[in-house]
């Protein structure tokens, strides 16, 4: 375990049958497991052990999977590399030295290391494609309402989703059939819409798989090719002439409003963030402050545990979405932020209703070097322009392995419209 | 604080809004990083104001008596909990 890959070991048996049995899972820590620690990668929640399952653990057990253990995340999914984890970083199996990628940068890692089958992410802004793009694994965001969050210690609660991780599509895609479908106990979830496209009853993700693209129309948004690296976008092309070859076209699109992606994300989610972590106080769970003065009152004895209970980057979204929600700047940022969310839905759904899938590579660059980055947050920032876009307009994205770069790993990341993950699913396959 | 660089008093006045009690080395160091951030941000004033059509309908239950977590299970994470209740700090 050389690599870092889980904060806790711990084996949970699912049941003796189901679509899964035999398969082993590795959970990302945010996902709460009933009797097994969940960290979210905090010092915060070191010792919290929740008194419940999340929806998606129950139906991974009731399909019958073995989970192997809790993986290393950035702290609260706040992270591109996994380093903000309290636990220490997580080393790239298929790149040593390198991050994963993240922030579920221990469950990419699990599946790209064959210490699990399958793993399950989080992907608020990219969580689930960046680090399958680092690690060359193959990684699902699902359309926002597709799966529960019900048991997902929550981050940006209106952009994220849960979704698999798995070595091929088909088996990433088997993952995405046991944990999708509407749950009462989060409101959010929804069936999918019928309608020939997304038409799945009856007809499982994995089915998807077939790798028969021919017909298929891709748009390439020039916007998210400008300012990547050059052996990214070179191995991008060769996959892109690698769907032509098999009876796919594409044609160059225009996205203006993704320029502005980047900004719009970090706002609404360190806004969200904000109001969500509020609820850590180490009253009810959590860290509870160390040092406490006799005559400390309820706001002296709250900054003091969250001093010493969260790290660096999650104070500085905290702080940031406090700002960003606070009299005088709201309609500022918050406001102009939701603006551009709307323009991003647009134009997506604009593209999406000339092409079948948009692709673009999943991150612009190859794997940061372990440690290069921590120091300059806004950077770090910047490498999510590809993925961000897609939390912001709700849909589904998969990203695929499509080569290397001087031996480091690069991602295709092909993105459909709303509750079309058989589309990417097949479109996806056929790069294998 | 728009108009301006940010401050360390802009710093420790949202700290206290969130909560957060910070070192003078921290708000030394995010003084710097809010002023690169916030500019950054600066840049949805550029966004046009565009129609917001969201079709979102109510998801609506009955009132419905249902079993939910017990109080044990509930104050099993608590650091303090007195006579089945958690324990907070003094109020003021």
């Amino acid at each position: 375990m050389s690599e870092n890959i889980f904060i806790t070991d711990e084996t949970i048996a699912g049941d003796d049958d189901g679509p899964l049995a035999g398969k082993t899972v590795a959970v990302k820590d945010n996902i709460s497991t009933e009797g097994v620690r969940t960290t979210c990668g905090s010092k915060m929640l070191e010792e919290y052990v929740p008194p419940y399952d999340a929806t998606v653990v129950s139906r991974l057990k009731d399909a019958g999977a073995t989970i192997v253990g809790k993986t290393n995340m950035d702290e609260f999914g706040m992270g591109t590399t996994t380093e903000t984890s309290f636990f220490g970083s997580t080393d790239n199996p298929a790149a040593p030295g390198h991050v994963p990628g993240g922030s579920s940068g221990g469950s990419a890692a699990a599946v790209a290391a064959d210490e699990a089958d399958l793993a399950l992410g989080s992907d608020t802004g990219g969580s689930i494609r960046c680090p399958a793009a680092f690690c060359g694994v193959v990684g699902i965001k699902p359309t926002y309402g597709l799966v529960s969050r019900y048991g997902l210690v929550a981050y940006g609660n209106s952009l994220e989703q849960i979704g698999p991780f798995g070595s091929s599509v088909e088996e990433a895609a088997s993952l995405l059939d046991v944990i999708a479908g509407p749950d009462e106990r989060d409101a959010t979830t929804r069936e999918p819409p019928g309608g020939a496209e997304n038409d799945t009853d009856g007809k499982s993700y994995a089915s998807a798989a077939d790798g028969d693209v021919d017909g298929l129309t891709i748009g390439v948004p020039t916007e998210l090719l400008e300012g990547a690296d050059e052996g990214v976008v070179e191995t991008f092309w060769d996959a892109i002439e690698d769907l032509e070859a098999q009876g796919a076209t594409y044609e160059e699109v225009s996205l203006p409003s993704v320029e502005h992606a980047v900004e719009a994300y970090y706002v609404i989610a360190m806004s969200e963030a904000s109001s969500n972590l509020a609820r850590f106080d180490g009253v009810r769970y959590g860290h509870a402050a160390g040092e406490k003065g006799e005559n400390d009152n309820w706001n002296e004895a709250f900054s003091q545990a969250r001093k010493e209970g969260f790290g660096d980057e999650v104070k500085r979204r905290i702080l940031l979405g406090t700002y960003a929600l606070s009299a005088g700047y709201h309609d500022k940022y918050y406001k102009k932020a939701q603006d551009a969310r709307a323009w991003v839905k647009q134009d997506f759904d604009e593209a999406l209703s000339e092409a079948d899938v948009l692709a673009s590579p999943t991150m612009p660059v190859p794997p940061f070097e372990l440690g290069e980055s921590l120091e300059d947050p806004l950077t770090m920032y910047l490498a999510d322009a590809n993925t961000v876009p897609v939390n912001l307009a709700n849909l589904p994205a998969i990203s695929v392995p499509a080569g290397e770069t001087d031996g480091l790993p690069v991602g295709v990341q092909l993105v459909g419209p709303a509750f079309g993950e058989r589309e990417i699913i097949r479109a996806g396959s056929a790069l294998e | 604080m728009s108009d301006d660089a940010v401050t360390p008093e802009d710093v420790r006045h949202v700290a206290s809004l969130a909560r957060v009690d910070l070192e003078d080395d921290e708000i030394e160091q995010f003084t710097g990083q809010f002023a690169d951030i916030l500019e950054y941000f600066e840049t949805l004033d550029e966004v046009p104001a565009v129609d917001q059509d969201a079709e979102l309908t109510n998801v609506m239950e009955p009132d419905e008596v249902r079993d939910s977590l017990d109080s044990e299970s509930a104050l099993e994470n608590a650091p303090e909990t007195e006579d089945g209740y958690f324990k907070g700090p003094n109020v003021s």
